[in-house]
């Protein structure tokens, strides 16, 4: 059969590719590009010219070597759940595509530490050290599906991050490929080291660094007791309210997510119903774990807060399967939202918690303004919101307006002293946003950091730092980027 | 590079009639997906393949291309649509409701009644569906002289086979004797105190390979106080048939036991079925055949999912076996049933169920996909062995025979001793009355 639209890959490199990872592991029909055209992020797809799935750190050093012979650019993927499209790749870039290489490669339980590669899946690292009384801390909502060498390069967080911090203070060292094609090791298992802090760097650099592809990462006891209760309120600035004053009592819970009204109803009619009450403007989970003694008193110093902020009703889980299925139903959300609307714009913004109530405020009145339909599920507990806007891309309309209060959203969050991304990444949907929160010579000094690693962007080109013109003039790769139609 | 499903044409113009009847099929649905992947890992095929054109997110995603006219070759949305084993996890793993299953079996029959030339394989797997599958008759000689096959040990010639075909001889299973293939009465009275009237559905391969199934299910029914009615004009359900693109052919079957489970059989509680398969696809008639398919949409009950429900509260006698329970596909994911039969096998005292790893991901039987694409099937399976192995029970029980066929083949492989039953047998040995 024909292959009818695509253009005529290089047939030299292809065929190199095919040698390395055999020809099985090798895409490059229409339809397999077709399908790589985005992550997560669907707006501003672009099909990348062919994608390989190497299982070996020693085939992703090979297939690099091979892209630089043939001056071809080359972008690491997880599973392709990331927001900010940092797994796009141009028309002259090779997609390295991780998924195959899904190995725990050791556990130390001693040490607590795991030794994995980078297409492991999130929550099943935390199943496989489960019966040693271990887990994983960092927990993205996209957990069940997003891999461990994505949350590196995002630098993820998730609810538990409040208590537990995000993804950079769980990883000890790391093996990568370097964008020369050499393979390096940095950090080391004791997780304290003279000199540079190199993991710190690479951790949420968005694969401009390299590929990651080996993480020495750090397991976590899991907690003796867990309490998690569910405060309804009526409205989801009260919630926000509660927030401040539970963090001003002194208690450090585990997580503090806010869902409101219209997320509940999405979550309520899918697989993922954990019986919200679909009356209320806004539900707050608070999870506190540790030791059970200490629990008792940090839940009284909770309802009394929740109290002070005129909550409806304190609810508590009344055993584990309960408190599965609220986390479910908080992880489900953005999917669940599809409910809604064909296509979601998720937002990823921080604030200062004091400003949680006030930036509410203001993203409702924007979405309002631009007769938009806005869904908040959010990290309330550090600031995190994700205001989710729920739209239909094929109409070019709805389209502008969405970008258009996207922007206003993020402009907004950072007057207040707040930053425009959380968790996401910047990728290509917010590299542009950038000198909203840094100066030319912030970002002079990121390119500066880049180019130790990577000098001529080959890896993962035009993704996070925004390029100032004269540099596309000096290097025509970060060209196809500018396209994109964002912002 | 040739396409398994082949047929699609490839010049000018080329696969409008295909895009065309997409968009009509399918485009709407498609849209409930928002691209999150929290199914991928779900997906038995994506896991052995690493690859987003084989996960259900890649799969709707060309399907919603080519019908958006943004993917011009339909080739690879083809050979996807078939190399999915229509299992149906992801439909459990997504938030937002995405109706895979509908999707899948629309855009197979779009694709096969827009091929102009099958491929030969095409053309067996439709003749033995259409001729084979659905006629008790020809079903039964075919069986017969498998049984004779099997007695005259011939099959062991089986090794002078090439590879595939080997492989493929090895799924069948053993063929009962005569006795268990007989046709069960058309009433069975209830025992004890009178709780309500069923009737139950046979299928296909159930009577002929699985009839112990069939009488196991009668049985523990009627002693739980159910009459049984066994209708003679019902059939085949279709779901095979449906599965691969056959709609058409899969409607006038629906349509079959749509008049045989109605007219003058009285008021009846359910329509029992023992293969969730065949449950599954009963239940959801009304998306092929409409409103008439409501007989079947309402009635239908897989027979664990009924008594579960129904608490007899039957004596049960012990069972000291240790038993993994391995959930059917078409039941826990396209049914939502998990906990019920696991409840019952929790019931019989001295049965110890033992967990294993991922009871819910698919075994790779789905339908007769280990008859057509052996090295997927086969590729799906390992891991399933490999967890039965390290749990090590003496039994495991599923709801499906296709299922069953494929464990049993899988665990033969590798010497095991594990044994594979329908939990309802078990339940039948268990209420078993002393003196029997």
């Amino acid at each position: 059969m024909t292959i009818v639209a695509s253009p005529t890959p290089p047939t030299a490199l292809i065929d190199r590719l095919v040698g390395i990872v055999g020809p099985a592991h090798c895409l490059f029909r229409e339809g397999e590009l077709f399908a790589y055209e985005c992550d997560g992020l669907t707006l501003a797809p672009r099909t990348p010219l062919a994608v390989v799935l190497p299982a070996t750190t020693e085939e992703v050093a090979r297939i690099v070597r091979a892209c630089r012979d043939f001056d071809r650019s080359f972008v690491p993927r997880g599973a392709g759940t990331g927001l900010s499209g940092g797994a796009h790749a141009t028309e002259d870039s090779v997609l390295i595509e991780c998924s195959r290489m899904n190995r725990v490669l050791e556990i130390d339980p001693g040490n607590r530490l795991a030794v994995v590669q980078p297409g492991v899946v999130n929550a099943e690292l935390s199943q496989a050290v489960a019966h040693l009384g271990l887990f994983y801390a960092p927990d993205p909502s996209s957990q069940q599906a997003c891999t461990i060498g994505g949350n590196i390069a995002e630098n993820s967080g998730g609810p538990h991050t409040l208590k537990y911090g995000t993804t950079t203070n769980h990883i000890l060292a790391l093996e990568m490929v370097l964008p020369d094609g050499r393979i390096e090791r940095f950090g080391n298992r004791v997780g304290e080291g003279p000199g540079f802090d190199w993991v710190g760097a690479i951790v949420g650099s968005e694969g401009t660094l390299g590929i990651v592809t080996e993480a020495c990462v750090r397991l976590t006891p899991i907690p003796e007791g867990v309490e998690t209760l569910l405060a309804i309120f009526d409205d989801v600035v009260a919630a926000c309210r509660a927030v401040g004053r539970v963090i001003r009592s002194g208690v450090v819970p585990a997580a503090m997510e806010i869902v409101d009204r219209r997320t509940i109803e999405a979550v309520e009619a899918s697989v993922y119903a954990a019986g919200l009450p679909k009356s209320a403007g806004a539900v707050l989970i608070v999870e506190l774990d540790g030791n059970p003694v200490c629990l008792d008193g940090e839940i009284r110093l909770i309802h009394e807060a929740c109290r002070r902020e005129g909550c409806q009703a304190i609810e508590r889980a009344r055993n584990d399967e309960e408190r599965t299925r609220f986390w479910r139903a908080r992880k489900g959300a953005f999917g669940a939202m599809g409910r809604l609307a064909p296509d979601l714009y998720v937002h990823d913004a921080v604030v200062p918690r004091v400003h949680l109530p006030a930036i509410l405020e203001k993203i409702c009145e924007i979405c309002d303004r631009y007769r938009l339909k806005l869904a908040n599920v959010f990290h309330a507990g550090d600031g995190n919101l994700h205001p989710n806007i729920c739209f239909d891309k094929r109409d070019p309309d709805e389209l502008e307006r969405v970008m258009k209060a996207g922007a206003e959203i993020l402009e907004a969050c950072v007057a207040v002293g707040g930053v425009i991304s959380g968790e996401h990444g910047i990728g290509v949907e917010k590299r542009d946003y950038m000198h909203l929160v840094f100066d030319d010579s912030d970002l002079e000094c990121m390119t500066r950091l880049r180019q130790t690693f990577n000098p001529d962007a080959a890896c993962n080109p035009g993704k996070m730092i925004p390029t100032p013109r004269f540099c596309v003039e000096a290097n025509p790769r970060a060209r196809g980027y500018d396209a994109v139609p964002i912002g | 590079m040739a396409s398994d499903a082949g047929g699609i044409p490839e010049r000018e113009g080329v696969g409008s009639g295909l895009r065309e009847g997409l968009r009509a099929a399918i485009y709407s649905k498609t849209l409930d997906c928002v691209h999150c992947g929290l199914c991928l890992q779900s997906c038995p095929t994506y896991r052995v393949t690493g690859r987003e054109t084989a996960s259900p997110r890649g799969r709707i995603y060309l399907m919603r291309g080519f019908a958006e006219g943004r993917l011009q070759d339909p080739e690879l949305l083809v050979e996807e649509a078939f190399a999915c084993l229509g299992c149906r996890a992801c439909e459990t793993a997504c938030p937002s409701g995405v109706r895979y299953g509908e999707m899948l079996e629309r855009t197979r029959a779009v694709v096969r009644s827009e091929e102009k030339d099958a491929s030969l394989s095409t053309k067996i797997e439709r003749f033995a569906l259409r001729e084979i599958v659905p006629r008790p008759r020809r079903l039964g000689i075919l069986v017969g002289l498998l049984r004779w096959v099997q007695a005259l040990r011939l099959d062991r010639l089986s090794t002078l086979l090439p590879r595939g075909l080997r492989d493929r001889v090895a799924l069948a299973p053993r063929v009962p004797p005569r006795r268990e293939r007989r046709r069960m009465p058309l009433l069975t009275p209830a025992e004890g105190v009178r709780r309500g009237r069923v009737a139950l559905f046979e299928g296909c391969v159930m009577p002929e390979l699985f009839g112990r199934v069939n009488d196991a299910a009668r049985l523990v029914l009627s002693r739980a106080g159910y009459e049984v009615i066994v209708p003679r004009n019902q059939g085949c359900c279709g779901a095979l048939h449906a599965h691969s693109g056959e709609i058409g052919f899969a409607r006038e079957l629906a349509l079959r036991n749509v008049r045989a489970f109605t007219g003058e059989l009285g008021q009846l509680d359910a329509i029992i079925v023992t293969s969730a398969g065949c449950s599954a696809s009963m239940r959801e008639a009304e998306s092929w055949i409409g409103e008439s398919g409501g007989v079947l949409a309402d009635g239908v009950r897989d027979v664990l999912d009924f008594l579960d429900d129904a608490r007899p509260g039957l004596p049960l006698r012990p069972i000291p076996k240790r038993v993994c329970y391995d959930d059917a596909c078409h039941l826990v994911h396209a049914q939502g049933v998990a906990a019920g039969p696991r409840r019952l096998l929790q019931a019989i005292p001295e049965l110890v169920l033992v967990s294993h790893r991922n009871p819910e991901a698919c075994c790779g039987a789905a339908g007769i996909y280990n008859l057509t694409r052996p090295e997927m099937s086969r590729a799906v399976l390992q891991p399933k062995i490999d967890a039965l192995i390290e749990a090590g029970p003496d039994l495991v029980a599923t709801a499906n025979p296709g299922c069953a066929m494929q464990l049993s083949a899988g665990l033969a492989a590798r010497h095991s001793e594990i044994g594979v039953v329908h939990p309802i047998e078990l339940l039948e040995e268990a209420t078993r009355p002393v003196t029997a």
